[in-house]
């Protein structure tokens, strides 16, 4: 039977582990850090569809497809869907599952969708209740930007603390599996509000979520920052990754060259990109491909994936509201 | 200093990079100017070649170019290239304007001719004109009532 240590972070004692991966990203995401980890890097971000909104869904819908064959090669199958997007109402995951006939459950927890699937989707493997759980999330910088900000043609400036929705989707399947990387423990987040108002500054609106889960984290375990080989965030970018790092310095934790963060890394050594990447397939796509490689080749032995959420609507912001944030923590081992 | 939810929002804007304020006013008052440069090489020639028309019809011809100019560039996809660069020098002058307008028919177009392009042409140009109008009407009040009490 799996337990909780402390207060809130729960021990899976049958160990789920990451089977197979496959991740997918735009031309622009191609060029930066991780480019050659990508499974896939597609040139046309449209991918020959009539919408960006079906393009993303394509996206999802080839992740998806790429696991499931690397499954099929062990006489495997998907069983089960988990994940979700950032379009209003989940629409990217539903509309892939219409043609797929499996149960699904649709996540929505906005760039933290990917750790909060792998949370849900563990403790059914660990239960006993499922095996080859796909989770996947996928985001897309062109519908992002029509759904929260403006036209992709409109002549306007980011300001510089904005971040660039990552275009990529990625996918972790979870079984018993025989060696591949496990998922040891998971700390699910709560609702962290410091009072950041600015929707373009969602780095500083995420990082004391950071903060919260990975001292609650550190607490239930008896556990500190040196004991992983990574500490990887999903999405703060430049600025909000250097506040968490001023943040748990603060509490005595301080973060060393072992932490790193998806988003402020994703665009590393291309212009014009403000405080990195951000979005569902940020953090999805940089773990299922360099970070899982990383685990599977034993270079990172033990490390913590905590992806975070800006848990903010359009409607929210224009009605003034401050900026909701949450992460979920899961605790990975080679 | 312990960073706390009550000293939070202080903290981050003092890490928070801000807008180079030199160099945006430097590119927006360059940028701004050359438009408005067009614009004076238009009123010159159109005064030249259309010697007939009086001076508010020429003016009238030259906004409707630089629309014109406006709109294809957002089109063709190089006006959003221009605004990031330029900020209110690009989207100030009229052809910002005629952007504001093509960007979004443009970008809702998936979502049908009506419900998508026609309605959510003006969701930026929209307040614009809907204060512009309210504003003009009230300036014109008060000029009524000064002259007619003046």
């Amino acid at each position: 039977m799996s337990e909780v240590n402390g207060k809130r972070t729960i021990e899976l004692k049958n160990k789920p582990r990451i089977i197979a991966t496959s991740s997918l990203v735009g031309s622009k995401e191609g060029k930066g850090l991780y480019g050659k980890y990508f499974h896939k890097v597609v040139e046309d971000d449209k991918m020959d569809k009539a919408t960006f909104e079906k393009a993303e869904r394509e996206m999802l819908q080839e992740v998806i497809d790429m696991a499931n064959q690397k499954l099929e090669e062990n006489g495997n199958a998907i069983n089960m869907l988990i994940g979700g997007d950032l379009l209003n109402q989940n629409i990217s995951m539903s509309f892939t599952a219409r043609e797929m006939h499996l149960p699904l459950l649709g996540v929505y927890s906005a760039c933290s969708t990917m750790s909060e699937s792998l949370a849900i989707g563990a403790i059914m493997v660990d239960g006993g209740y499922m095996e080859n759980i796909a989770c996947a999330t996928v985001s897309h910088f062109s519908s992002a930007e029509r759904q929260y900000r403006f036209p992709l043609e409109q002549g306007t400036q980011r300001p510089p603390v904005s971040q660039w929705t990552v275009t990529g989707a990625g996918c972790c399947v979870l079984g018993k599996g025989t060696n591949e990387p496990k998922i040891v423990r998971i700390t699910i987040g709560e609702v962290v509000d410091f009072g950041i108002a600015d929707a373009n500054n969602m780095g500083a609106a995420m990082a004391p979520a950071a903060m919260t889960t990975l001292m609650h984290y550190f607490e239930d375990t008896k556990t500190s920052p040196d004991d992983f080989d990574l500490i990887l965030t999903g999405d703060l970018g430049i600025l909000g990754s250097g506040i968490l790092r001023e943040l748990m310095a603060d509490r005595n934790f301080p973060l060393g060259d072992n932490y790193k963060d998806c988003g402020a890394t994703i665009y590393e050594g291309l212009p014009n990109c403000y405080q990195g990447g951000s979005g569902a397939g940020c953090s999805a796509s940089v773990f299922s491909s360099y970070i899982y490689k990383m685990l599977t080749t034993k270079k990172i032995k033990k490390m913590l994936f905590v992806a975070t959420g800006a848990l903010l609507s359009t409607t929210s912001t224009q009605q003034g509201e401050t900026i909701p944030a949450i992460a979920h923590l899961i605790e990975l081992e080679a | 200093m312990k960073i706390s939810q009550n000293n939070y929002i202080e903290f981050v804007e003092k890490k928070s990079p801000n807008t180079k304020e030199v160099w945006s006013l430097i590119k927006a008052f360059v940028v701004g100017g050359i438009i408005c440069m067009v614009g004076q090489l238009l009123m010159e020639i159109y005064q030249d070649t259309f010697w007939m028309f009086t001076e508010v019809q020429i003016a009238s011809a030259v906004s409707g170019t630089l629309i014109f100019i406006g709109a294809t560039l957002t089109g063709l996809g190089f006006y959003d290239q221009l605004g990031a660069f330029a900020g209110a020098g690009s989207m100030v002058p009229i052809t910002g304007f005629a952007n504001s307008v093509v960007s979004p028919a443009l970008e809702f177009k998936s979502e049908g001719m009506i419900y998508g392009l026609a309605s959510k042409m003006f969701i930026i140009a929209g307040p614009i004109i809907v204060y512009g109008v309210i504003g003009s009407g009230l300036v014109g009040l008060v000029y009524y009532f000064i002259y007619m009490w003046g």
